[in-house]
């Protein structure tokens, strides 16, 4: 099959419009007997869910989580880039554009990238509307700061907790149309399988996790949200139940996976602390805008950090990149700090770690409010506490948040700081329609692989996640669904639906009949350790043929020996952690194959082959610049296929933040 | 930071499903790290009960990092454990001492049955959302976000009570399993802003019916909610629905 990105025709910014303008519509009347299945409820599933609802078509949304309200795009920290040009510093959506293409290291799809941006300012009109607190200015308009890889203040924020303030935002219209019967949310639910039917996607079985009962739902088609695949690395910036198995089933039933190598590595998480540490919690990138990172100059330095001197420290991020400094691109700053650390200038007990200093923008602030309040010669207390109080009003909840994890206060002494797994930037393949492969079957958010290319900008996350759903599915689902108003739903007692429910019974018995010796966790950390170690920030054409064999014999081994206790008919979430885990091993090996066969460094994929004489990633255009997309064709085994990535309104160039 | 290792005893909840008959169960745990967090010790429990052939606890956790609201557990008497402003999956074991006993029950409230363990329901808070809790506005193009300045005081007052994660520990610690403290934050949340204000006498009308139809019960006001609340939201918003509630019943012609 070759793929066809179905990217229109004419000039990059005409062509949405283009689109709009030709795309088939669906009637009012033929909605209502349309059904669309939604599996996640995160910023793509929650606003598409609404806005399908709103539209009139019979949504079905799907969360495993108790409430829609806790998908993990609550945890989303430091805000959400738009288009708008309030701050009149030179942004446009040909700016943002250029961003994040270049901060993808061009390996991103243009049309798409360009669609985000074009939608870009709408979302944050629509969630002003809904009454979504952003920060605002004293005369009552809305506040941005600035993020990383770029030079203009495009974020908007809510305090640290934007995520979180987004999603209710959805999420209330969300349960909004729940109330009003177009939505039907099936909470405390996972799906397992998606049916096909004459090769088109109908429906999906998923387990009801409070009764343990398989249920069968169909759908004209279904609109997967289901987050990335972080968690593969057993410790992550992830919630604890983020996992990949829905998205990894509709691959193995046809929708190609996309770029699977292609993870984010988020510069600023605090360290590990043992090895019962179960995830690893990020601090936004936002405190890069006033933080410094430095590690000491002289290597093993066992000072406390306040008592080493200014010029005995190396701020190692402004002496490499002068013009963008602390706020250079997060695989850039990830890469940089792993690099201090390894060479033995690391701090902390574990000397996995790089300082991250307010000290000197509590000073800055504090002289200002000084200033503001007309005191001449003020106290070096008094611009202390006063610097103290700015920051805290805008890094409160981050402060407080290291504080209680770490117990020391960060007021006082420089944060800890250390990378740790955050976004995937790969996902199921999608064309500019967001359909995967997979006839009918769509793909949203962190799940799909098509706009940050090899590494994600900062707040732009939340951006394609609402973009995706509120603006861009609405319109491309009526493309397909416009020519399945003669299809009537299909009951469920139809033989594809047998067939797949009995696989997943099959499936969770198996796992359940293996009675071994080790829990699912222990296999899960061995999993995550292979990956950090040989597929994490830095990679190679040894470690990740060694991975390929290391987790081939761990799963086996998994498959043999793993206890899995309770039983299938309850809350058994041992189970569910099984389930999910038995998919991470297939996709782990996965990542290796696809990070060995691009034999070049790009965006946060770096391969210690390909580097500039600076360490940088060095990438190969003439034989890289393509999307890898793998078909599932079997156990163990995928077949490539390249989509070529073409430039035509931007001029591909070397990265530099100097 | 310095770390020990304690030796702790626990007594959990263990309760089979909605239905069944529950009970607490002892447990011995040692080497538990004064910086794990209090999940990651359930954690290392679970796991030594999967290495005996036993069932583990089972209780809701997700993002960890204190923002989901999924995580619950009445710890020593009190939701979400000793420290103030804090969610159980941010209590670090530094809170506890050498040879403690800790007793870990699920929420208790009538509006929120037990699944399992410490796994209870609290769907009833998605519907009282669903009550009202949003602005009736379809996705579009609605008129620009700069549009409609906002005070900055009004802006922050809407985010202090937008910041509930809507976990259920004001009804846990409630002892009338009120929820007035979650339904004030929404109503309050939107009260505050312009767009909330085409539909603000009904949301508090029609949430406060939704919460009476769940079960939970009515405020007099304690406190115990905003002191237990890991969010810090303030009884205020109480406040503020009753004059919300007062002003609607005054205004509102209903059925």
């Amino acid at each position: 099959m070759t793929l066809n990105s179905k990217v229109p025709e004419g000039r990059m910014d005409q062509k949405w419009d283009n689109y709009k303008a030709s795309v088939s519509l669906v009637g009012p009347a033929n909605r209502r007997r349309l059904e669309v299945i939604v599996i996640g409820t995160g910023l793509a599933g929650a606003s598409a869910a609404a806005t399908l609802g709103e539209m009139g078509y019979k949504v079905k949304a799907f969360c495993f989580q108790d409430s829609p309200r806790r998908a993990h795009s609550i945890a989303a920290q430091g805000g959400i880039n738009a288009a708008k040009n309030y701050q009149n510093d030179g942004d446009s959506d040909y700016r943002l554009f250029y961003d994040t293409e270049k901060g993808g290291d061009y390996r991103s799809r243009e049309a798409n990238t360009y669609r985000l941006a074009q939608v870009s300012a709408n979302i944050i009109d629509q969630c002003v509307a809904q009454g979504v607190p952003f920060a605002r200015e004293y005369g009552g308009m809305l506040a941005n700061r600035s993020f990383g890889g770029v030079l203009v203040q495009r974020t908007f924020y809510a305090q640290g907790q934007t995520g979180q303030q987004l999603l209710l935002g959805a999420y209330s219209a969300l349960e909004r149309q729940v109330a009003l019967g177009t939505v039907t949310m099936y909470s405390r639910h996972e799906m397992l399988d998606v049916v096909v039917i004459d090769g088109k996607a109908r429906g999906i079985i998923a387990r009801n996790l409070v009764t343990g009962e398989l249920e069968r739902h169909f759908g004209h088609a279904v609109v997967m949200c289901s987050g990335g695949y972080g968690n593969v690395f057993y410790l992550s910036t992830n919630a604890m139940g983020s996992n990949v198995t829905a998205a990894w089933k509709a691959h193995k039933k046809g929708a190609y996976f996309g770029n699977p190598c292609y993870v984010q590595i988020h510069p600023t998480c605090i360290p590990v602390s043992g090895d019962y540490q179960s995830k690893l919690t990020l601090m936004s990138e936002s405190l890069r805008n006033d933080g410094r990172i430095w590690v000491p100059k002289k290597k093993d330095d066992n000072r406390k950090p306040n008592d080493i001197p200014d010029e005995e420290r190396d701020y190692y991020l402004e002496r490499r990149y002068p013009a963008f400094g602390n706020l250079v691109p997060r695989d850039v700053a990830s890469r940089a700090a792993k690099e201090r650390c390894d060479a033995g200038y690391g701090v902390g007990s574990s000397k996995q770690a790089v300082y991250l200093d307010f000290k000197s923008a509590i000073e800055r602030y504090g002289k200002t409010e000084a200033h503001k309040k007309g005191m001449h010669n003020p106290s070096k207390e008094e611009i202390t506490e006063m610097g103290k109080d700015v920051v805290k009003s805008k890094y409160g909840n981050l402060f407080a948040m290291y504080e209680k994890i770490t117990g020391e206060n960060p007021y006082e002494v420089p944060f800890r700081i250390y990378p740790a797994v955050h976004y995937t930037m790969g996902g199921l393949w999608v064309d500019y329609e967001l359909m995967t492969t997979l006839p009918g079957l769509y793909a949203l958010g962190e799940c799909n692989f098509s706009d940050h290319g090899a590494n994600r900008l900062g707040a732009s996350d939340l951006m394609q996640g609402l973009a995706d759903g509120y603006f861009v599915i609405p319109y491309t689902i009526g493309s397909y669904l416009s020519k399945e108003i003669r299809t009537n739903a299909i009951p469920t007692d139809h033989p594809a639906f047998d067939e797949a429910e009995k696989n997943v019974r099959g499936r969770l018995e198996q796992l359940l009949n293996i009675k071994g010796t080790k829990s699912v966790d222990h296999y899960h950390k061995a999993l995550g350790q292979i990956m950090w170690h040989k597929c994490g920030l830095a990679r190679n054409e040894k470690d990740l043929k060694d991975a390929i064999q290391e987790i081939k014999a761990l799963r086996a081994e998994f498959w043999k020996d793993v206890r899995v206790p309770g039983e299938m008919n309850s809350l058994n979430p041992e189970l569910e952690k099984a389930g999910r885990v038995a998919d991470f091993f297939e996709l782990a090996e996965l990542m290796c194959i696809d990070a060995l066969n691009r034999d070049e460094s790009c965006g946060c994929h770096f391969r210690l082959e390909h580097q500039t004489e600076d360490g940088e990633a060095l990438r190969n255009d003439k034989d890289f610049a393509f999307v890898s997309a793998w078909e599932h064709q079997g156990d163990e085994n995928w077949e490539l296929h390249k989509e070529p990535l073409t430039y035509e309104y931007i001029e591909v160039k070397q990265r530099s933040y100097k | 930071m310095e770390h020990k290792n304690l030796s702790l005893t626990l007594k959990v909840w263990r309760q089979k499903n909605s239905k069944a008959q529950g009970g607490f169960e002892t447990y011995k745990i040692d080497g538990i790290s004064t910086e794990m967090s209090f999940l990651e010790m359930f954690d290392v429990l679970n796991e030594k009960l999967i290495n005996e052939g036993k069932e583990p606890v089972a209780f809701d956790h997700d993002c960890r990092e204190g923002i989901c609201g999924m995580c619950s557990m009445y710890i020593n008497g009190r939701p979400h454990g000793p420290w103030h402003g804090t969610t159980t999956c941010q209590l670090h074991m530094r809170a506890f001492n050498n040879g403690d006993t800790i007793v870990v029950e699920p929420w208790r409230a009538k509006a929120f049955p037990v699944i399992r363990d410490l796994v209870v329901d609290r769907s009833a808070f998605d519907r009282i959302i669903e009550a009202g809790g949003y602005v009736s506005v379809n996705t579009g193009t609605p008129q620009d976000a700069n549009a409609i300045p906002i005070p900055k005081q009004k802006a922050d007052a809407a985010f202090d009570s937008a910041a509930c994660i809507g976990c259920g520990a004001c009804v846990a610690a409630c002892k009338n399993s009120s929820a007035m403290l979650f339904v004030s934050a929404k109503v309050a949340q939107l009260a505050n802003l312009p767009q909330g204000q085409p539909e603000r006498a009904t949301r508090a009308l029609n949430m406060l019916d939704q919460m009476d139809k769940e079960g939970f019960g009515s405020c007099t006001h304690t406190g115990a909610c905003e002191a237990v609340c890991p969010k810090e939201i303030s009884v205020l918003n109480i406040a503020k629905l009753n004059n919300e509630y007062l002003g609607a019943s005054l205004t509102v012609a209903r059925d």
